[in-house]
């Protein structure tokens, strides 16, 4: 008994009984950013990792804005698994359609139980359907989201390119929270840049249900630079806000008007992948409240959620947040299988935006937990300078490139 | 059985130090090989500390490591120049 306490505490993959396995399984759930890293660093701390993602192939958010404006491919947005079932994870290509967290098993769509000692939700987001009155899953076909990629990025990149010169484009976006909060004005910057060289005539509306953003100022800096009377933002306060659309029409009404486009694109209210809400890890809010040294589930012991499901206090919904949080999810469920003590993590976040093609800005941020959130450091972290030379833009622009290229190469490669 | 085979597996955990807070967010950018893998922690650290400093220019590094203390930048330097 001793002896068998005293190899515990040495932090060794032994059993908890005299029959169990040796070697500990955790199943994750979602294939993106945050899934796939876990399941990887997992496998490479001696886990046993189980990955569960229906698509064969994954199509990154991040840079998708540039297949909607033309400067990029969707081919280079698409990722297989390949790589990371050669390491040691077991892919499997099945939706998990719910989870028995007393019994600890995950089913899946053919009808499969696998057991799990400890399980992480990784499954994104989830649109509200009818959470914008008029918007349900039909309305998405005339009035693209385009906020997963995949086919609904090229259906906006069609649409764009039908449009004639002289057309409006109008775009409404959501109050907080939801994934990639400097998306909307990426997009709507790269659109802007699209229409300056194509249709000049053009114009794109911004309805937004929020008075401040992301990198609001390095926006706004560009906007003025580069599409004057091309692209204009509408705050809350100055009427904003879409409260119903009719996806027939093609029509965005607010408090205080409508306005007919002839591109449509709705950023729609979102929650956390519905499994994480079957799984009971959601609260009222639709979101995944979460433990930050460990990620475990405030409501549902065994239970991990990370990335954009999450609840994570000051850390945005980016890929590098949902990556850099399952790498210190995977220490820590490794050391909670070993009987240890996770450590308290530090985070890092870095976001990258284009305005243009060759104008780039970042923010950053540093995060560690305090009173049971993720805080940010004060002191570190911010925006790239307002005053920054242009030849600071191009350079983080490519930075923007690499960082992608690095990322997805962590992750899928 | 276990006196020996507790001693094997404790070497082969303290061969595998766990990344000290933060380092695990590196490769987020920079990736988990070359240059920051098995660069000379010495190095490693000055660049760092040039960063925090602005002694040294950088984008979005010198508001990255504000976030951390000089020792702290010294574990990170230390785990990632053992890695390769």
């Amino acid at each position: 008994m001793i002896r068998r306490r005293h190899v515990l505490a040495a932090g060794v993959t032994l059993p908890f009984t005299a029959t169990a396995r040796v070697t500990p399984r955790v199943v994750v759930i979602g294939g993106g950013f945050g899934g796939a890293t876990a399941a990887r660093f997992l496998r490479r701390n001696g886990v046993s990792a189980t990955l569960l993602e229906p698509n064969a192939t994954f199509v990154a958010c991040p840079f998708s804005n540039a297949v909607i404006s033309g400067e990029r491919r969707l081919d280079a947005q698409k990722f297989g698994y390949a790589a990371i079932a050669a390491e040691g994870v077991k892919v499997v290509h099945a939706a998990a359609t719910s989870v028995d967290t007393n019994g600890k098993s995950v089913t899946v769509s053919d009808g499969t139980k696998i057991p799990y000692d400890r399980l992480i939700l990784s499954p994104g987001i989830d649109i509200i359907w009818g959470g914008l009155e008029g918007y349900d899953e039909a309305a998405a076909a005339r009035l693209p989201h385009a906020w997963q990629a995949g086919e609904q990025t090229l259906l906006l990149r069609r649409q764009l390119e039908a449009m004639p010169d002289g057309g409006l484009v109008v775009m409404s976006v959501p109050p907080n929270p939801y994934r990639c909060p400097p998306g909307p004005y990426e997009r709507a910057s790269l659109i802007a840049w699209y229409l300056k060289s194509h249709k000049p005539r053009s114009k794109i509306l911004v309805l937004d249900a929020k008075d401040v953003f992301s990198k609001q100022k390095l926006f706004q800096n560009a906007w003025k630079q580069l599409y004057p009377g091309l692209l204009e933002w509408v705050s809350l306060s100055d009427g904003g806000k879409v409260v119903r659309v009719d996806p027939a029409s093609l029509t965005f009404e607010t408090e205080f008007g409508s306005h007919k486009a002839d591109v449509g694109i709705v950023v729609p209210p979102q929650r956390a992948g519905a499994i994480a809400v079957l799984s009971g890890a959601a609260d009222r809010s639709g979101w995944c409240p979460i433990d930050p040294v460990t990620f475990e589930s405030r409501l549902v012991p065994g239970v991990h959620v990370l990335g954009d499901a999450a609840i994570a206090g000051a850390m945005p919904k980016s890929a590098f947040a949902a990556n850099a949080q399952a790498k210190v999810c995977a220490d820590a469920v490794s050391a909670l299988l070993r009987g240890d003590k996770p450590e308290e993590p530090r985070l890092i976040n870095t976001c990258y935006s284009v305005a243009a093609p060759e104008y780039g800005f970042s923010v950053a941020g540093v995060y560690r937990p305090v009173n049971g959130m993720l805080t940010e450091i004060e002191g570190a972290g911010g925006t790239s300078p307002l005053d920054a030379p242009e030849t600071q833009r191009v350079q983080e622009a490519r930075y923007g490139d690499r960082w992608f290229q690095t990322i997805t190469a962590e992750v899928f490669g | 059985m276990t006196g020996r085979a507790g001693i094997g597996l404790m070497l082969i955990l303290a061969a595998a130090a766990p990344a000290p807070p933060g380092a695990s967010s590196c490769s987020g950018c920079h990736g988990a090989e070359a240059p920051i893998a098995g660069h000379d922690a010495k190095e490693m650290t000055e660049s760092l500390n040039g960063y925090r400093s602005g002694a040294r220019p950088s984008t979005v590094m010198g508001r990255i490591v504000k976030g951390f203390t000089e020792p702290e930048l010294i574990a990170i330097a230390d785990w990632w120049a053992a890695r390769k």
